[in-house]
This record gives C-alpha cells, structure tokens and sequence, in this order.
C-alpha cells in the first residue's frame, strides 16, 4: 500500500485561474486536513481577537478605582464570554487545528483517518461558536431579560437555574459548547486512529515524534474528560427546559454536583490545552539546539502519566466548598503528584538546550520565555494545591494570575513559537524576523507587565470578577500596571497579525526546509501538495530527515 | 523530490511487512470509549441521588423489574453475532433472518420501556421534574432509551441495503462495527438495569 503512486494530474485540482465562488466553495466543501487545519487555527485566531479585545475592556475597566467605562451587566457578560471563548474557542480548535495540519504530515500519512468527519468536526464547532455568539442578539428571550451569558465560564450552580438566570443566555452558552465539544470529540477520535493506523512504515510508537505522541494523549484526555461537560450541560438544559431537579436545591438537587461534574472536565481541560505547548517546545528546542530530545522515553512517560493522573485531581477547584479533609488531603496530594511528570519535561527540556548550540531565533525565543513563565505558573500552581493556602486565595487575583501565566504564559507564547516555526512550511515563505522580534518583546513585557502584579493585587485581597474597587486598597498601582500591559499585548497582537499577512504576500520564499529539521513535514514542498508524499516515505528512527542529510552517520545505527 | 526516493529506497522488505491495525475498528473502540465517559456520569449522578428524593412516587413503590426487555435486549446481542456469521460464510438468507429478528427484540426493548414509561407517568404520576428520582431516572434510562434508537435506525438502514439488493458483502466491515455498538448498548444496559432497577429499589 506504501509504494502506490499518487496520479499527479487531477482534474478536480486543475488550477482554473482566480474564481472567487469556487475557491469559496473549494474551501467549504474541502476534506482536506491542511485545510481544514487553517481553517480551525484562522477561526481560533479570530475568537482570540474577540477575546483579546474583550480582555481590554476589562483591563480598562479595572484600570482606576470606580470605573465606569462599561456598566456591571456589560461587565459581567465580558468576563464570561472572554473566558468561555479563550477555552472553547480558542484553545480547543487550536489542538484540533494544529493536530489536523501536522500529525499527518510528521507520520507520513496524506490523510486523516476519517476526512469526511473530520469537516464535520470543524463546522460543528465553528457553528456552535456562532451560537454562542449568537446570544447578544437572540439571548434576552421574549421577557427581555439579559443578552450574552454572564454567569462566569464554568456557569456555576444555581446562578444558571431559571429562577436567576431568566431570558436564553445561559441555553446559548450550554447549547453553543456542548455543540462544538462534539465537534472535538469528532476530531480526537479521528486523531487516534490517524496516529494508530496510518503511520507510513518503519514508524513504530518509539520513532514516533514527540509532538505526535503528546497529541495522541490529548486526544485521549478530550475523549475522557469532554463527555462530562457534555453530560452535565444535558443535565443544566433538563433542568431548565423540562424542570428536572439535578442542580436544584429545592428540590433535594445538589449545586455542587455541577461543580464535581464541571471540574471533573475542566481540570483534565487545562492539560488538554497546555499539551499543544507541551507539543510544539518537543519539537523546537531540539531544532534550535541542534540536539536531540533529552530523555525521549522518559518525556514520552511523563506525557501518558499526566494523561491520567489529571483525571484525578479535579476537586482541588473545590477546596473553598467544604469538602471532608479526606478529599482535601486526597486532592490536594494527587495535584502535588501531577508536577512530578511536569517537571520532569521542564528539566528534560532544559537538559536539551544545555551543551546544544542555541539559536536564539524568535521561536526559539518564545520556548525559553515559555521555560520561564510555565515555570512560575507551576509554582504557583502547587502553591494553590496546598488547600489552607488556597482557602486565602480563592477566586482572588492570585488565582487569576496563575492560570492566565499557564494558559497566555504557557500555551499562548508558546503557540507564536509554533506559529513561526511552521509559517515558512504552510505559507511557503518566511516571516519578517524583525517585526517577530518586536513582537516577541513587546508581548514578554506586555504579558509579565499585565500578569506579575495581578498576583500581588491578589495577594492584598482583590477577589476575582468584581465589577470595581474603592480606592486606598493599595491595589491601584497593580491595575495600573496590569492595565499597561494589557495594551502593550495587544500591540503585540497586532505586529503579529501584520506579519503573517504581509509576509505570505511579500516574505522570501522559505524553500522545503529553513530550519534543517529532522521530522517528515519537512521533506516535503512548502506549502505540502494536497497528496503531501508523491511516495509514503519510509522511515528507521525518530528523525528520518537527519538519517537522509548524514547518510555516513543515521540515527537509526544507534537507536 | 530525490529525497523521497532516498527516504524510500532500500526498505522494501519493511514496507511488505508493516501492517496497521484497521481506523474503522480502532475509531469504533474510541468512540466506545468515549460514549463510556458520558453514561458513567449519569450513572454516578444516579447513584448519588439515590434515596434523596423529598416527595414520592419512590423506585420501591413504583418500578417493576423490567425482565422480559432485558432478556430480548441481552439476546439480541446473541442474534447480531448469528447473523454476522451467516454474513461472513455468505448465508444471505440467515443473515436476513438473525438481522430481523435482532430488530424485534430491539423493538420490544423499546416498546416495553415506552409502555413502563406511560405507565409511571400516567397511572404513577412520575414525571421528570416530580422528584430527584424521576429525575435521575428519566435521565439514565432515556440517554440509553435514545442510545438503543440510534442502534435500530441503523440496523434498519442495513436492512434496507439487504433487502434492496446492494451488495451488502461489501459492507461486512460496517456491519462488525454496528454490531460492536450494539454489543456496547446491551452492556449498558446490564449497568443500568443493576443500578436502577436492583441497587436503586
């Protein structure tokens, strides 16, 4: 089956010249999984815009003492929408995306698994996103009550009952995810049995590339923990569409049952969404030391452990409910355990840049401020797994600190690594590394400018999602601050929004492979045909293109 | 594109014996898988809620063991791998007459859960917002109730391929997965039907 050539004359991909219609309908009607993958990471770059710019008018809004630059409803739908997007729309269509354009092509496949359900997979989420969205203008219902959702991403009970939450908003928002969790559900399968079945041969699990083994484990995770969140928000619409009593007290219902059920998802969900930083660094920092990966089987160790010992620490959300200390102690042991297998990549990763010879180019640049800030966010994650510290700390600042210094410190910066390091490979030229590196500093600072203080505005006592604050607090300078930041990020955004648009029409052209790299993506054309391999390539080690540029010296001698 | 060539070159022996396992089969035990995350919540959220309902109709009083649907159901799963067989030996006839008779005992499943249902409702008073039982239970029972549907919908769209005349040798691999599926349906039940009908009365 390896050997079979691809006919290269296809009619049905005849360059037809410029016609607007049908390149829409090409792109529409496409099963293509590059396509498809730009697709998923175009609309998750347009909901973080979204988001982005909701993130500042927060930012404003807590810039001064008694703000009044939106009114507390407008307020509190922000945070909500800016939050469920961030997770939802933008984090989960990112692994999707980034898995659909490169899994693929690292193992030597032309397809996914199951193209047709993989199209089905994107428009399901990209119009349960719409839905969402929807709710500005169709929430407010016949009694006029409410527009967007405001009741905070994980929509806790029994502020979503329909005695407190009147009008459709809180339908859209457990209509709209549960509709594009589907469609992740449809994509991780399908990269399961891509990765499982159509690896080209002489891939075996331990030639695998790194980046495909952390995304066969998020795949897995999404198929664990997104049937919870699914099941719960049928539970939320029984009970506000049929009456059910699952989260109604009145009845006997148990509010924080939503909270086991959503945490039950929502923890596994923040390793889903790092995993695509866990992912990306597995590839560069070994390409940008001229090393290969330190300790690959203990990383690929460390990624399966944190697959499964994430399903159990989800309670460490709760410490604030008044659990028995049995949990406590339970939960909080099980989220100290997740930071040995995390830290054992930060280490490996280290130990791969130590005695390398470091290019410091802007994705490499993005990898190490990822070293740092990932680091600081697990730290204070195990600082909040402490339960006595976290019944100081919860749903203050610090907590929002800490998560947004694993989701933008971690996954975000790491993301523009990735970005840059593939650009050249699907756009077929390069990036203006200038104005990368403009962007990279302006969004460090702009990041650790916003972020650092918050932790100290925590600290002090400023609780999370408040609409505004009195001044003498000390917490002024720190929003000040934070606010600064926010501003110099999106500035950031913007640079690199410019680039990837001036650079596809005016950047070199990249050739097959810019960096000298060692997995299959890079030995085929840039931008890849749709076929991908004019012939399945066959590989003896983790890194084939290395085996085929020292032909005197392959890895495959030693593996 | 010299590099494929030198990718591809010398290694002939290795591409003749590298064998996959099959996507259908590995997609079809994911989404098993996953299918298996989602009762397992409602199941949980059973059985916490067990014995929490403030107001009657209580299971005790009301629920009655469901026997003969759960014999039909459980022996469809026996029927299906008839029928396969005959399907995989090339007994079309057979195959007709295991597929049917597996779409009747799924349709007595469902009829007899339809029956228990109008039952509590009407003669019970047991609807879904009159306590955390009929809750929890409407949920359970009615997430597997649908789960079993969807079953029957395909068994029938295989039915009709049959009786249409399509070559249905080709769609042996697609008629092993829908009857994996149904295998999994039945399995849950056996949960189900311990958890509501034994632990919960």
């Amino acid at each position: 089956m390896a050997s079979i050539d691809y006919p290269l004359e296809r009619p049905d991909i005849e360059d037809t010249g410029w016609h607007f219609a049908e390149n829409l309908y090409r792109w529409i009607a496409t099963v293509d999984h590059k396509k498809l993958g730009l697709m998923y990471i175009v609309s998750a770059l347009i909901f973080l815009c979204v988001a982005g710019v909701m993130a500042v008018v927060i930012r404003l809004q807590l810039a001064f003492p008694n703000g009044h630059v939106v009114d507390p409803d407008t307020y509190d739908r922000l945070f909500t929408m800016h939050g469920t997007t961030m997770v939802f729309l933008v984090g989960m269509p990112i692994v999707a995306g980034l898995s659909n354009y490169l899994v693929p092509l690292m193992i030597g496949a032309r397809d996914m698994a199951f193209p047709r359900l993989n199209s089905f997979g994107f428009w399901i989420f990209l119009f349960g996103g719409l839905l969402l969205y929807y709710s500005y203008i169709g929430g407010s219902g016949l009694s006029g009550a409410g527009s967007a959702p405001d009741v905070g991403w994980f929509a806790y009970a029994p502020l979503t009952t329909k005695s407190f939450s009147r009008g459709h908003s809180v339908d859209y928002w457990a209509l709209g995810v549960l509709v594009s969790g589907f469609g992740s559900i449809a994509s991780a399968i399908n990269v399961i049995a891509t990765t499982i079945s159509l690896r080209c041969p002489g891939m075996t699990l331990s030639k695998m590339p790194m980046f495909v083994w952390v995304m066969l484990v998020d795949a897995w995770l999404i198929l664990i923990a997104l049937p919870p969140l699914s099941a719960g928000q049928i539970m939320l619409l029984l009970d506000r569409y049929l009456g059910a009593n699952f989260f109604n007290t009145q009845h006997g219902g148990s509010a924080v049952l939503w909270q086991h059920i959503f945490w039950i998802f929502g923890h596994p969900e923040v390793y889903i969404l790092i995993f695509p930083a866990f992912a990306i660094l597995s590839e560069l920092v070994p390409i940008f030391s001229r090393k290969p990966l330190f300790g690959r089987p203990a990383m690929v160790g460390a990624v399966v452990a944190i697959g499964f010992i994430s399903l159990g620490v989800w309670a460490h959300h709760m410490f604030a409910v008044g659990m028995t200390s049995w949990s406590n102690t339970f939960f909080a042991a099980s989220s100290m355990l997740v930071g040995i297998p995390t830290g054992i990549k930060i280490f490996n990763w280290t130990a791969t840049m130590y005695g390398g010879r470091i290019r410091l180019l802007t994705p490499m640049l993005f990898c190490c401020a990822f070293l740092l800030q990932f680091l600081v966010a697990g730290l204070t994650g195990i600082m909040l797994a402490v339960a006595p510290f976290d019944w100081q700390l919860h749903d203050s600042y610090f907590v929002v600190a800490h998560f947004h210094f694993t989701l933008a410190g971690g996954l975000v910066t790491a993301l523009f690594g990735g970005f840059y390091y593939w650009y050249p490979k699907v756009a077929g030229r390069m990036y203006n590394e200038t104005l990368a590196k403009w962007h990279f500093w302006l969004f460090i600072i702009g990041f650790n400018l916003t972020f650092i203080p918050l932790h100290f505005a925590g600290t002090l006592g400023m609780p999370r999602r408040i609409y505004t604050y009195a001044p003498g607090r000390g917490w002024e300078i720190w929003n000040q601050l934070a606010s600064l930041g926010a501003l110099m990020q999106a500035a950031a955004v913007t640079l690199f929004a410019w680039n990837v648009i001036y650079s596809a029409i005016k950047g070199e052209p990249a050739g097959d492979d810019p960096w000298d790299a060692w997995t299959l993506e890079w030995g085929t054309t840039s931008p890849p045909p749709e076929y991908n391999f004019e012939k399945l390539p066959v590989v003896r080690s983790s890194r084939p293109l290395w085996d085929l540029k020292h032909p005197n010296d392959p890895d495959w001698k030693y593996e | 594109m010299a590099e494929e060539n030198v990718l591809t070159a010398g290694a002939l022996t290795l591409e003749q014996d590298w064998k996959m396992p099959d996507r259908g089969t590995v997609g079809i035990i994911f989404l098993i898988i996953t299918e298996t995350a989602l009762f397992s919540i409602f199941v949980a959220a059973y059985l916490i809620y067990i014995g929490k309902s403030l107001v009657g109709p209580y299971p005790k009083d009301v629920l009655e063991l469901p026997i003969l649907a759960t014999i039909c159901l459980l022996s469809s799963s026996g029927t299906i791998v008839f029928a396969e067989h005959a399907l995989e030996k090339g007994h079309l006839g057979q195959f007709k007459l295991w597929w049917i008779v597996t779409i009747c005992l799924g349709l007595e499943f469902l009829t007899a859960t339809g029956l228990e249902w109008r039952k509590l409702i009407v003669h019970d008073h047991l609807t879904i917002s009159t306590n955390l039982f009929g809750t929890t239970f409407y949920s359970l029972v009615g997430l597997h109730a649908s789960h079993v549907t969807v079953g029957m919908v395909f068994l029938l769209l295989v039915l009709a391929v049959t009786l249409f005349r399509f070559p249905i040798e080709t769609q042996k691999r697609r008629v092993k997965f829908l009857s994996w599926y149904w295998h999994f349906v039945d399995a849950v039940w056996v949960v189900v039907f311990t958890v509501v009908y034994i632990i919960g009365r």
